[in-house]
């Protein structure tokens, strides 16, 4: 519980700095059967973020990193809309888009895991050619489609919830059942901690590696639906873009250490919250949100400086080196002579 | 003594890679020229060195942080904030270029030296540092200004149009030469100086370069240097090609450096490589985009899944001599 | 043959017998060295003459790689002093211990692969001609400074192409072209073969002859019989002494290394027992460069010992039966039917579990709690699927905490801040709870305290007296002594003898038998090296 410590404060601190602005910041109202309110739109545009980066925290608990998942969430609204806009139903057309992306993670699992090679290096693969493959579904247009059906997934109700607020919760619930409930977690960290301690203790490790990434690329499938639905429309080009970046911010913000092992997944929504609330405030204490690029750096760098045990013992440690007093020679000349 | 030529029969594993990217570039060059006309000229090579000028400078930069074992992700931002920096202070209180371009320079390498020394110092991943720092540079691209700025000052604007005759009515622009000196200055410290010995050294080993008491931190730092000072050289150049400042150039531009490193047959584990291969990487890149201009019916996209297709053979390539060599 | 602190005054006499002793090149006096929780070197000598091989003899955690660090400047030493030639010297790191010409070169080899050979020997001091590295003297040096180790090698070629033994010999070009005064050789042959070390031999007599001291660390008896002139020893960090080696016999090398802590200790086995049914044989089992293939059965019930000095194959016995790694020959027969164990996994599926001896790179998850390290193993045979349900865990994870006494007694601390002793309980109890049919301890009671390590003892005594068959590997040969029903005794990677464990085994024939060895290898019995091949394939 210690570490996620940091993490609510920042959130408080921001919240408190938008109440501070705005006044009614946390008034939720229901209009026409639906919540409204500043809360709630954080909770619905930072779903997308939240989902990859629940996919991104068990990678990165293996001790890998999944650079792709970006244009695995431009991949998957572009198959899906462009399907949609084919008069194909809206079912056949996330499942389909939904499958191709678990295939795209296997892949990425296989070369980590069956090949051997490095997952920064692995996924940078299809980070590169998979913004052309989301453009080549697209053929380099914005397709725009009107699906009243579609426009649920991103942009709909349930209950007066939005929809997206929901799978978001849904995700969480199967991922926290999927690790926490169920071994998946556990073994996770374990290899992840330790991979040649987890192979003597009779893990197989390959099969959980493959798994997770293609889990990841689900978990990015689904937020390429919700972010190309809520605009009804696909865009190839920049769906997704640099959200592999804000996903592993998320991660370590929310306090899983990118070497791997032990991992937080409220962590991780707290630090997706995080991200999503600071471009909020941006926005509503009326600094240009041009600068929310500069505010980021400025967190991932702090952030990192503190999980730096270097850092932390050169900021904050003393270095003793007083050596204790030399024995005295009269004794050492007994020994010897 | 007398096992002198035991197995230099054939070409040194070291240079294969290179040999491979130099094979394909020739194999594609003859493809082009066999299916288009007016493609195996003289000049459509050069006008790739032209186009590609700046990726080249930045491919350099990035050549040395990878040789390290490192990788630099901010490149494609620090080259935005250069054409930015350059285009509003033109611009804006009209500053020379002669005080632009240095100035520029120095906050590349100064963005640079200060990631290297994060990266060496608290012993971050060189991932996230410059992640960090492609953030803040394309940040400080919007705080300047969200539009793109045009460059009109006369002398910068002369000198960017300036066409170099050669021979038989081919022409470079001085961007090219600029590259090709950066190459021969980065090739020749690889070559020929300790500094350069010791980045090959760090990326073989960084353990074992540190007990055969090289100067490792140094290394690391100066090398994200270099990488800084390439990238704002890079956007130098591309301010000469745009003439405009933007906030949205070049933007993606490292996964291209990196991919270009890599298909030139850099390890990215770091330890092996060499600029030649680099400049045939940034080549065979440079010659897809044009290949694919003048196929007509391919659409640019092709371009990256090209690109990402040549990744996967390289990247696979290598890791199939790293597992033999280790045996 | 007393071996306790009466060993200062054999050292002593060592001394008298041995008159025209020139002034040492290095003397280390004194030294001193705490780390947190654990006395690593408490007022070592040590000191190296010119134109002596100078053994550096101990058991694992006697602190000679500790020693070795300090002298190099990679720790700095808490107390005690140094003096080089006659000046005292404190090294903040090892290139200012190399510029004032103490090299080292390690077991494995600190060299950069990817570079030629003369670029290793020559790298930040490369011969420059108008600030540019001049390539033509430096290959031309580099051949020179080979040939001075009889070696001929394409010095442009990357260092990788190159065989370990050809690796290490580079490394020593490297150390000695910076003058050096004391080259310090840690472990350097574990992974040469014979005609490899005879090489290497040669070339320490020669640099011998030159004046050069060397300090020479290695677990090969014989080797350090026919290289050093002689040797300290050091046990538990303290040093036992120091003697010249043409005057201390094999055994009482290896009775002070291996030293004698208590007297007899009752056997912890009741009557003797019959073993008539093999559970696991190793039919001429074997793995280049970690053992010679041997054939050993273990019955049900039995408990076997392995004896035998660091480094000499205990571990890679264990690591073939437990399928962690791959054996090169011969095959494995459990209950009756030849099997390939190939990945942990496979033994486990035999009910074959291994509590491996580095508890920490090998064996437990430190960001993981008791209760997760505990049950890791039983897990992953169920998969990720099917949980062990909570309440069973916390049965299973009771009962050991409280059966080993593990503490502090709470499942959800984590493994990282328990204690060594506690550690290896876990460790134990992971594998406990799978009820193997045979256990693999490999060092469990080393670096522990007495309390915890009787603990471990009887409770392998108490599982074979339950039919589980146990492979218990100490380098505490009472210890061994105490539990086995037979002990293997193995020399340099050699099983060389399986002795029934009655009456007439003592402390004193194992220590025979491991500083004798059944069949010895003989370094000088491949004599004629190819000096110019050696590359690797």
């Amino acid at each position: 519980m210690r570490r996620l410590l940091w993490p609510v404060v920042v959130l408080v601190l921001l919240l408190a700095l938008n109440v501070f602005f705005t006044p009614s910041f946390f008034s939720i109202e229901v209009k026409d059967g639906h919540l409204y309110g500043s809360l709630i739109d954080i909770l619905r545009f930072g779903a997308p973020l939240i989902l990859v980066s629940l996919g991104m925290t068990l990678v990165i608990a293996t001790g890998g990193i999944d650079l792709s998942v970006g244009s695995v969430v431009a991949i998957s609204g572009a198959l899906a809309c462009l399907q949609i806009s084919q008069d194909t139903s809206v079912f056949t057309a996330v499942v389909s888009a939904l499958v191709l992306c678990v295939v795209l993670g296997a892949w990425n699992g296989f070369l980590v895991a069956a090949v051997g090679i490095q997952p920064i290096i692995a996924t940078l693969i299809l980070m590169v050619a998979g913004r052309g493959l989301a453009q080549l579904i697209t053929g380099g247009q914005i397709i725009t489609i009107n699906s009243p059906a579609y426009k649920v997934i991103g942009g709909g109700y349930w209950l007066t919830v939005p929809f997206g607020i929901l799978i978001v919760i849904a995700v969480l619930a199967i991922t926290a059942f999927l690790t926490r409930r169920l071994a998946l977690g556990m073994l996770l960290e374990s290899v992840g901690g330790n991979a040649e301690a987890s192979r003597l203790a009779g893990i197989r490790a390959r099969g959980i590696v493959i798994m997770v990434y293609a889990f990841a690329a689900l978990c990015a499938g689904v937020a390429g639906l919700m972010i190309s639905s809520n605009v009804s429309s696909a865009d190839g080009n920049n769906a997704g873009l640099w959200i592999e970046l804000d996903a592993i911010l998320a991660v370590v913000i929310g306090g899983t250490s990118l070497s791997g092992g032990r991992f937080s997944l409220s962590g991780t929504v707290l630090g997706a919250l995080i991200i999503q609330t600071l471009t909020t405030t941006i926005y509503s204490i009326g600094v240009p949100p041009e600068t929310t690029l500069l505010f980021k750096a400025l967190v991932v760098t702090a952030v990192c400086l503190i999980q730096s045990p270097s850092f932390r013992a050169k900021a904050f440690g003393r270095r003793g080196r007083t050596a204790p007093p030399s024995p005295a020679p009269e004794e050492k000349v007994r020994v010897t002579a | 003594m007398t096992t002198l030529t035991l197995g230099r029969a054939s070409i040194p594993a070291k240079y294969l890679p290179v040999l491979v990217t130099g094979c394909l570039f020739v194999a594609m060059f003859m493809v082009g020229g066999i299916r288009y006309e007016g493609f195996a000229t003289g000049q459509i090579i050069l006008n790739v060195f032209i186009d590609n000028a700046f990726l080249l400078v930045m491919a350099v930069g990035m050549t040395f942080v990878i040789l390290t074992g490192g990788i630099d992700l901010s490149v494609g931002s620090v080259v935005a904030l250069s054409t930015m920096i350059s285009a509003s202070l033109m611009a804006g209180p009209g500053w020379p270029p002669y005080l632009v371009v240095p100035l520029v320079l120095a906050i590349g390498s100064g963005l640079g030296l200060v990631m290297g020394y994060i990266v060496h110092a608290f012993d971050i991943q060189p991932f996230i540092v410059t992640l960090a720092g492609m953030f803040l540079a394309r940040g400080l691209c919007y705080t300047i200004g969200t539009d793109s700025i045009p460059i009109e000052d006369p002398t910068f604007t002369a000198f960017a149009q300036t066409r170099i005759d050669l021979f038989a009515d081919m022409w470079i622009s001085p961007s090219v030469i600029i590259a090709l000196v950066v190459v021969a200055v980065a090739a020749y410290v690889l070559r020929y100086t300790r500094f350069g010995r010791s980045v090959y050294a760090t990326g073989g080993s960084e353990q074992s370069a540190l007990l055969m008491g090289l100067p490792v931190g140094r290394t690391k730092i100066t090398v994200y240097t270099i990488s800084g000072f390439c990238s704002a050289l890079g956007g130098v150049l591309l301010s000469f090609y745009m003439l405009s400042g933007y906030g949205l150039h070049a933007v993606g531009m490292e996964l291209d450096v990196i991919a270009a490193v890599v298909i030139g047959g850099t390890l990215l584990t770091g330890g092996s490589g060499f600029l030649l291969g680099t400049v045939l990487g940034v080549l065979v890149l440079g010659l897809i985009q044009t290949i694919i201009s003048f196929e007509g019916t391919l659409s640019s996209w092709w371009t990256k899944i090209f690109i990402g297709l040549l990744l996967f053979v390289f990247i696979l390539l290598q890791r199939l001599f790293s597992a033999r060599s280790r045996r | 043959m007393a071996t306790e602190p009466a060993s200062r005054s054999e050292a002593i006499n060592t001394e008298r017998g041995d008159m025209a002793v020139p002034a040492p090149v290095l003397t280390m006096g004194g030294i001193g060295k705490q780390f947190p929780g654990v006395k690593a070197l408490d007022g070592v000598d040590l000191r190296l003459l010119p134109g002596e091989v100078h053994a550096l003899m101990g058991e694992n955690g006697a602190g000679k790689s500790t020693l070795i660090k300090v002298l190099t400047g990679v720790y700095p030493a808490d107390a005690g002093t140094i003096e080089l030639g006659g000046a005292p010297v404190a090294f903040g790191s090892p290139l200012e211990a190399q510029q004032a010409g103490i090299s080292t070169v390690y077991q494995e080899v600190n060299l950069c692969t990817n570079l030629s050979v003369a670029e290793n020997i020559f790298i930040g001091r490369e011969p420059r001609r108008f600030g540019r590295i001049d390539w033509k003297r430096m290959r031309a040096r580099a051949k020179k400074l080979l040939s001075r180790l009889e070696l001929s090698l394409d010095v442009s070629a990357p260092l990788s192409t190159y065989s370990l033994a050809i690796q290490q010999m580079v490394a020593i070009a490297r150390a000695i072209d910076v003058e050096a005064r004391v080259l310090i050789l840690d472990e350097p042959t574990s992974s040469l073969d014979a005609g490899e070390v005879e090489q290497l031999f040669r070339v320490m007599r020669r640099l011998k002859e030159e004046g050069i001291a060397i300090l020479f660390v290695s677990h090969f008896l014989d080797q350090i019989y026919e290289i050093s002139d002689r040797m300290t020893i050091l046990r538990n960090g303290t040093l036992v002494g120091e003697y010249l080696t043409r005057e201390l016999s094999q055994v009482q090398l290896v009775a002070k290394m291996i030293g004698q802590e208590l007297a007899a200790l009752e056997r912890l086995h009741g009557e003797a027992k019959v073993f008539d049914r093999p559970l696991i044989e190793a039919r001429e089992l074997g793995r280049t460069g970690a053992i010679e293939p041997f054939s050993m059965t273990i019955h049900e019930g039995e408990v076997v010992g392995l004896a035998g000095l660091l480094g000499s194959g205990r571990t890679e016995i264990a690591r073939l039966l437990f399928g962690a790694d791959h054996a090169g020959s011969g095959e494995i027969v459990v209950s009756g039917s030849v099997t390939s164990l190939r990945t942990p996994r496979a033994a486990m599926g035999h009910k074959i579990a291994f509590c491996s001896e580095n508890r920490k790179a090998d064996g437990l998850i430190p960001d993981l709690t008791v209760r997760e390290n505990i049950i890791l193993a039983l897990q992953a045979t169920r998969g990720w699927t099917r949980p062990v349900p909570r309440e069973q865990q916390d049965e299973l994870v009771g009962k050991y905490i409280k059966a080993l006494k593990i503490s502090p007694p709470n499942p959800e601390h984590l493994v990282r801040n328990l204690s060594g002793g506690n550690q290896q309980k876990v460790l134990l109890a992971r594998w406990l709870i799978l009820e193997p049919r045979l256990l693999i301890l490999d060092e469990p009671t080393r670096g522990i305290d007495v309390g915890a390590k009787t603990e471990i003892q009887r409770l392998v005594a108490e599982l074979s007296d339950g039919g589980m068959a146990v492979l218990f590997i100490s380098a505490e040969l009472e210890e061994v002594l105490r539990l086995s029903h037979k002990v293997g005794v193995l020399r340099d990677r050699r099983l060389v003898a399986e002795l029934p464990n009655d009456d007439s085994l003592t402390t004193d024939v194992l220590m025979e038998t491991i500083a004798s060895g059944a069949s010895q290898m003989n370094a000088s019995e491949a004599s004629n090296v190819d000096a110019s091949g050696g590359r690797a394939s």
